[in-house]
């Protein structure tokens, strides 16, 4: 693919990197000639000085014959207008990088409106990440997928589960829990299960859910998923306002410490269930009066990377069991790693994975009617992304009046920024996007159906 | 520095010269000549250097700007050094230094000679000496960079430089793929060249050789008095052809890629082809006289004028004994040199504009001293890095070519021969003035200074600091 990065800070040098690597033919724009010349020094991509926002750049940088631009400068409105450009002068696809919440949470709307493949929000994203490891520190698999949106839990049913011997439509009436189970794999066999599927044994079963539901569903099959009690954040910005909204009825409960008493009103009433401590979070004496010793885990979330490696360090001496260190820089990576700081997270990784993985999903696209390719279990099941259009046959019916290929299963519908989970009185709407999950690779959404 | 990369890509290029030898190895086959021996000798010690070295890549890949230099100066030098030995065993050329000269002239496609019989020696090495122009002319590098999987970014410190003018652009994103276009325009201008040589009478031999020898702006011929004795034809042919092959070769991409707006807009081809003009324009008018028609003094002097400025040096008349006026704008002519990102040599038309428009700038500032200006050409803005190596690449000029200068004076020649044999390889010209001439040789100089001579040909062609940093202390500095 020919692909357009627009921005050579860390953010596109790694995004560059690892699309270079994976064959695909970058060009680089930036403003700033040195930032250039040393990215095609280090990487084989074509350089480009100039404001990616204007178009006689992006006609240099070649913008006609692009398959994709990414746009991962520092100012949201910059990102959006080389978007909107490019889409004006060569109708490709964009990603865009916009972490002002105001923004992204209009991502439905930009994208829509916009022409936007993926609007990206690099905060949520580390926000999310913080999440999983604070849910699942145990044996469960995550894959992420449709832009982090659904998380994908893969894990084996113990022995002697309630599931055992139940069948995938008992799990509704049995458990009384809204999962889905979208594969189950048994031995060398991968299966899509459809309602009347009976578990066994020592199944490795892949479900989404949300959060809550989640956390419920493990609890009644009795599967012990260890996650943590209570987390001390530290530092109250916009990560740990993502962080606390996603942990929301998780029953983990929340203590978030920040200096600035403007910020804790407004953290306040934006999240009632939420302790909000004004205190500084380097002073110790603060921290231990808010109880570190005892804590389950400690998410250091503040601006500055050394006053986050020094309170990690703190509250590792004090015996709290699960750290979690924000980096913003990822130059010391080998040096932190060194530390034994337990987890940590640094946005711009994150930020560029996703990109990267979303890029990845494109290119298995090419041809068909498809956003986006998943694979969730190798060779076996695939998740297919659909934007559902006029006249689709799949419009205006509950799902359970289609009549669907076998191992074809409708996992996920987004609408705007909502998540459903579909059951089957569920209707897919116009612009819905939907994620399939089937053994055959579907080119367009009528293909799953019989 | 990474020796193990080094002596790697060391070991690729002699594995492509044994390959590269399989040319002249079938002309010997097809002509019956006695080299086939020597041929296959020299194509034996090549490979088997090169295959032991190559069978593993160095698990430590990384290049560093210095590693890039040291290649691909080390890199001319061994090509050059093996690339000598079949005139060697063959006994065409016996002296290993003159065998040496002839086949550093060839790669760097000078075309400076010391054969005072080319007629005599065996045509399978006549056309490896062509073969080698070929080469040269677009790059040895860029030609393995093509076709050895040499993955990273780093590669680009090679392409940096190897390749001709201050600053390079690649085409596409790939080096990879960069290399193969521009070896595939190189190759496809090659090809219409050798068949409007053909269709102008030209025997398959000469076309073959003279074919190489213009894309590379090399300049061997395979005839005693150069091109004087071909048809008025092939000589307007050669001409276009010299031009075409000193032009930058984005000019082809972008034609290609049908941006014709862009093309159009090159200033610098177009400074390069009003100097042409200019040049031709005062010549003919002044040697009307010696020709019987203007047309023959026209066709005369653009062939001499492009055949100075794009480096190439195919002669047809003894401009030696044109008035001295002529002689000083051919060895002007010499110095401007071709375009950038083209197979020529020279100091590059690119260069001279930069250096003409900063110097403006500077005699502004006097005027203006608060004046903030920068310079341009094409409407892209040349960033203050790119000038300073200009600048800096004019001293360095300087000064290698007045010590070559005082170097080779020792021996007691005249001025003009001694300041034109410099300037002709350090150009990649070819012939001078003097004794040094269109109708002479480099022959009669001692082996010391043929090896001063041939190290200004490998500075010239690789633009100086590759061969500056071979022979400077840092580079080999831990």
């Amino acid at each position: 693919m020919n692909i357009i990065i627009v921005g050579c800070g860390k953010v596109g040098g790694e995004i560059a990197e690892h699309l270079n690597d994976e064959g695909d033919n970058i060009t680089v724009i930036d403003i700033d000639a040195a930032k250039v010349n040393t990215l095609t020094a280090r990487l084989d991509v074509l350089g480009v000085t100039g404001n990616g926002a204007t178009h006689l750049v992006q006609q240099e940088a070649g913008i006609r014959k692009a398959d994709l631009l990414i746009a991962v400068t520092g100012s949201d409105e910059l990102n959006l207008l080389c978007c909107l450009i490019a889409k004006k002068e060569g109708n490709c696809q964009t990603i865009a990088r916009v972490r002002d919440p105001q923004y992204s949470s209009e991502a439905p709307y930009l994208k829509e409106e916009l022409g936007l493949a993926m609007v990206i929000n690099p905060e949520f994203a580390a926000a999310a990440e913080i999440a999983r490891v604070l849910r699942f520190p145990s044996a469960i698999k995550i894959d992420t997928f449709a832009k982090g949106k659904i998380d994908l839990m893969k894990f084996r049913l113990p022995e002697k589960c309630v599931l055992t011997g139940c069948s995938v439509k008992e799990i509704m009436s049995k458990l009384n829990c809204d999962v889905l189970v979208c594969t189950v794999e048994r031995g060398d066999n991968a299966y899509i299960p459809n309602g009347d599927f009976v578990f066994e044994e020592k199944d490795i079963i892949s479900i989404i859910a949300s959060p809550a539901n989640a956390n419920a569903f493990f609890r009644k099959i009795d599967y012990k998923i260890n996650q943590v009690k209570d987390c001390i954040i530290a530092g109250g910005g916009e990560i740990a306002y993502y962080l606390c909204k996603i942990l929301k009825k998780t029953g983990i409960s929340l203590k978030l410490i920040e200096k600035d008493p403007k910020r804790c009103e407004e953290l306040c009433t934006a999240l009632p269930d939420v302790t909000v401590i004004c205190g500084d979070a380097a002073d110790q004496q603060t921290l231990l009066e808010e109880g570190l010793v005892n804590a389950n885990s400690f998410a250091a979330l503040t601006n500055f990377d050394e006053e986050n490696v020094m309170l990690s360090l703190f509250a590792k001496t004090k015996g709290c069991k699960k750290l979690i260190t924000k980096i913003n820089r990822i130059d010391f990576f080998d040096v932190i790693k060194q530390l034994d700081l337990d987890s940590i997270i640094y946005p711009k990784n994150i930020t560029s994975e996703l990109i990267v993985s979303h890029v990845r999903a494109m290119k298995n696209t090419i041809g068909s009617n498809v956003q986006t390719v998943y694979s969730i279990i190798k060779g076996k099941a695939e998740a297919a992304e659909f934007i559902i259009r006029d006249s689709s046959p799949v419009l205006g019916k509950p799902l359970m009046e289609l009549r669907f290929k076998p191992n074809v299963l409708v996992a996920v519908i987004l609408r705007g920024n909502r998540v459903i989970i579909p059951r089957g009185s569920d209707v897919i709407e116009k612009n819905d996007s939907v994620i399939v999950v089937s053994d055959i690779r579907p080119h367009d959404i009528s293909d799953i159906l019989e | 520095m990474n020796f193990s990369m080094i002596v790697y890509i060391l070991g690729w290029i002699l594995n492509f010269e044994a390959l590269f030898m399989i040319i002249p190895l079938a002309a010997a086959i097809i002509f019956g000549d006695n080299t086939i021996l020597s041929i296959l000798l020299t194509m034996g010690i090549c490979a088997a250097i090169g295959l032991p070295i190559t069978r593993k890549k160095p698990k430590e890949s990384t290049l560093h700007s210095r590693d890039g230099y040291v290649i691909v100066s080390l890199s001319w030098i061994i090509l050059s050094a093996f690339g000598a030995l079949p005139f060697v065993f063959s006994g065409a050329i016996p002296n290993y230094i003159d065998a040496l000269f002839e086949t550093v002239s060839g790669f760097t496609t000078t075309g400076a000679s010391i054969l005072s019989d080319v007629e005599a020696v065996p045509k399978s090495l006549l056309i490896w000496r062509s073969f080698t122009h070929w080469i040269g002319g677009m790059g040895v590098l860029v030609f393995i960079m093509a076709f050895l999987p040499l993955s990273g970014g780093q590669n680009m410190h090679i392409m940096k430089a190897e390749s001709p003018g201050p600053s390079v652009s690649k085409l596409v994103p790939r080096i990879k793929t960069t290399a193969l276009l521009l070896y595939a325009i190189y190759f496809v201008l090659s090809l219409i060249e050798f068949i409007l040589l053909l269709f102008g009478g030209m025997t398959v031999f000469d076309a073959l050789n003279t074919t190489f020898a213009t894309a590379g702006t090399g300049g061997f011929s395979v005839k005693n008095n150069g091109l004087a004795s071909y048809s008025e034809t092939v000589r307007a042919i050669v001409t276009v052809f010299m031009i075409l092959f000193s032009l930058n070769f984005n000019i082809y991409f972008l034609i290609f890629s049908k941006k014709f707006k862009d093309a159009f807009k090159m200033s610098e081809i177009w400074y390069y082809l009003t100097i042409i003009a200019a040049a031709t324009g005062i010549i003919t008018v002044n040697i009307n006289g010696m020709f019987p028609s203007t047309k023959e003094a026209f066709g005369n002097a653009i062939f001499t004028v492009s055949s100075i400025i794009s480096s190439t040096g195919f002669t047809a008349v003894d401009f030696n004994l044109w008035p001295e006026i002529f002689r000083t704008i051919l060895v002007l002519l010499m110095f401007i040199g071709a375009c950038a990102g083209s197979t020529g040599g020279g100091i590059k038309v690119y260069r001279i504009v930069i250096l003409f428009k900063s110097m403006g700038k500077e005699l502004q500032t006097l005027i203006h001293p608060k004046q903030v200006k920068k310079i341009r050409i094409d409407s892209h803005e040349i960033e203050h890095e790119v000038i300073r190596s200009v600048n800096v690449f004019m001293v360095c000029f300087i000064l290698v070519f007045v010590i070559s200068l005082l170097c080779i004076s020792f021996e007691d020649y005249d001025m003009v021969t001694n300041f034109t044999a410099v300037a002709t390889t350090i150009n990649n010209i070819g012939p001078g003035l003097e004794l040094v001439g269109p109708t002479s040789n480099f022959a009669f100089f001692s082996p010391s200074s043929k090896l001063v001579l041939i190290f200004d040909m490998l500075a010239g062609r690789l633009e100086l600091f590759p061969m500056l940093l071979l022979f400077s202390p840092v580079t080999w500095k831990k």
